[in-house]
């Protein structure tokens, strides 16, 4: 086992307890403002400090979390679901028309800055979660398409996939039993990266006020009210930043080792 | 570019027939998916903004409006009538440089995003510069020192360079140079009047937007170097005495640097469209602060133009480094 692999999952691991927890537990209420305690730095009582509502950080991170799990694993779905479809079907139809239309539409969807597009339909139709997680998991489905599409034609070659097609069976079974089950390590690797990206989009999405709406904690939105803060409590900045790049890192770090760990040619010559 | 300067070697495979048919090919291709892509993105834009709840005219006056102004507002924006009449209109004033008028500002939107732009196009400039000078030394070092403890200790630091989300990285930029050190200003942006304030006031949101670039760069620059290092002509390079540093830095950086354009390619777009963010931290009166500033009036004929002018800019910088590199790699344009 890398070192890597092993810091990566321990940090993703943490990320998704936290989120798990803060379900059920918080340390504090977070709806019970307390402005006597505004801007406290971390003591005991509150390992994090306090916001400029008195709020306990440590509570709000965690319910931070599962905002931008929630989020990010839910445009991700988006994008392996209307993805993988549409990859194993240019894949299936390898040269033909259909492959010409599903890459060229994917081609489009790359030239596209996504962020600015993200921006857009969030702001014409209503700042929310839901549509923030529209807004991203569109951009997930090209790229979970043209890898799928990668991953498949080489497959497609194999003499046993020619036996099957021999044998009378259809390209959509073929698709589903031998090809799908062949590249579930591409997909999953692909999954933890855009994961992680998807949570940068959303912290960035929140942070401009289109992500979650109050008072739902998000980490983006965390830091930008930090922001006129800063300098006199710069651990309201501090601490939501931290979780971010640590989730991020984390999940960065999974998909290399795993990716690694599942492609022995990678780990020769890497 | 080969086509400006043609070497010995460029000239052979430009002399012969077949290759500048399939280079015209190439183009074409290129032109027409240009062609595609703006399409694709005018009418993306233009439907996002028709099916804004409700229709555009009340959407941007809000709830108070009277029904009067409404009517009115609806028959200078052509809601009256069908909307691909709409779109042919509104394409077709934009190819002769109208982009429309602002609600808020009164004010033709085309000059809005002019003097906007010149505070976005250098920002992002200075991002891929700064990202590059530093992606360049720390991709050679990690390569040459592969394995070993600087390469693992530079790798890590790349990680966190990814991770980083670059409006926070940014929010402690301010805190460590603008208000502990004060040696920058914290946002804002007075004009090109005074070149040295001006680009002063970019140093920091430069910095914020190129570190993670960078680190992306240089992770791509080093796996390019360690597989080139793996070729033949490497290792006679090698063989007639040439030390590993100098291989590296003769000969295997020039065939890495593919990947890299393209990689640069890609994140001059990226850095244009991502500092509409990094702009809203620093204050900066950029094309991405605009789009947000019409958000927030909901003046959409200016959200419109001005997000079309970005993504046209991000579709047309792709063009060009496709192009770019059909130059520097002949084979490229074989396919």
């Amino acid at each position: 086992m890398k070192p890597g692999l092993i810091l990566g999952a321990t940090l993703a691991a943490l990320a998704l307890l936290a989120a798990a927890l803060s379900l059920v537990w918080t340390p504090h209420d977070i709806t019970q403002l307390a402005i006597v305690q505004k801007l406290q730095p971390p003591s005991v009582a509150h390992p994090f400090g306090t916001d400029h509502f008195g709020r306990d950080i440590l509570s709000m991170v965690m319910l931070g979390a599962q905002v931008s799990i929630a989020v990010a694993l839910v445009a991700v779905g988006i994008g392996m679901g209307l993805g993988v479809p549409l990859g194993l079907l240019a894949a299936a139809h390898r040269g033909g028309w259909l492959d010409e239309v599903v890459m060229r539409g994917n081609d489009l969807i790359f030239a596209f800055p996504s962020l600015v597009i993200a921006i857009l339909i969030t702001a014409v139709f209503g700042p929310s979660a839901v549509n923030a997680i529209i807004a991203i998991g569109i951009f997930n489905i090209p790229v979970f398409a043209r890898v799928t599409r990668g991953g498949a034609l080489p497959i497609w070659t194999l003499d046993y996939i020619r036996a099957a097609e021999v044998s009378g069976k259809g390209r959509a079974r073929i698709s589903l039993q031998h090809i799908l089950p062949n590249i579930a390590n591409l997909l999953i690797v692909q999954g933890t990266i855009q994961f992680s990206l998807g949570i940068l989009a959303e912290a960035g999405l929140s942070y401009v006020g289109l992500g979650a709406q109050p008072p739902t904690p998000s980490w983006g939105r965390m830091l930008a009210e930090a922001q006129t803060m800063v300098t006199l409590a710069p651990h309201v900045a501090i601490i939501p930043g931290l979780c971010i790049v640590l989730t991020v890192l984390g999940l960065n770090l999974l998909g290399d080792g795993l990716r690694d760990a599942l492609d022995p040619r990678l780990r020769v010559t890497r | 570019m080969a086509m400006t300067g043609p070497t010995a070697r460029h000239f052979t495979v430009l002399s012969c027939g077949v290759s500048v048919r399939s280079m015209l090919r190439y183009l074409l291709h290129r032109v027409i998916s240009l062609g595609l892509g703006l399409v694709a993105a005018s009418v993306l834009i233009f439907a996002v903004v028709t099916l804004v709840p409700g229709d555009p005219a009340s959407f941007m006056l809000g709830t108070g409006a009277q029904p009067e102004t409404v009517a009115a507002l609806r028959q200078q924006m052509g809601l009256d009538q069908p909307w691909p009449l709409r779109y042919l209109t509104w394409v077709g004033a934009l190819l002769q440089g109208d982009f429309g008028q602002s609600l808020t500002y009164k004010t033709p939107v085309a000059g809005m995003i002019r003097d906007r732009m010149q505070v976005s196009l250098p920002l992002a400039l200075m991002a891929l510069v700064l990202a590059a000078a530093v992606a360049f030394p720390v991709g050679l070092f990690a390569a040459s020192r592969r394995g070993r403890a600087g390469d693992v200790a530079v790798m890590g630091g790349t990680q966190l360079g990814i991770a980083l989300p670059n409006f926070w990285f940014a929010m402690l930029l301010v805190l460590i140079f603008a208000v502990k050190l004060r040696w920058l200003p914290a946002g804002g942006f007075a004009g090109w009047g005074d070149p040295v304030a001006a680009l002063k006031s970019l140093i920091l949101p430069a910095i914020a937007l190129a570190l993670p670039q960078a680190a992306i760069l240089a992770r791509v620059l080093r796996s390019a170097l360690i597989e080139q290092q793996g070729q033949d002509y490497i290792r006679t390079a090698r063989a007639k005495g040439l030390s590993a540093g100098q291989t590296l830095r003769r000969h295997a950086l020039r065939n890495a640097m593919i990947p890299v354009l393209t990689i640069m390619g890609m994140q001059f777009s990226f850095l244009l469209a991502g500092a509409i963010i990094i702009e809203n931290v620093f204050y900066l009166p950029g094309l991405g602060r605009l789009i947000f500033q019409a958000i927030s009036q909901r003046d959409l004929i200016v959200v419109q133009s001005a997000v079309l002018v970005l993504v046209a800019a991000v579709i047309a910088v792709t063009f060009l480094v496709d192009l770019a590199y059909a130059a520097i790699d002949p084979r490229l344009r074989q396919r």
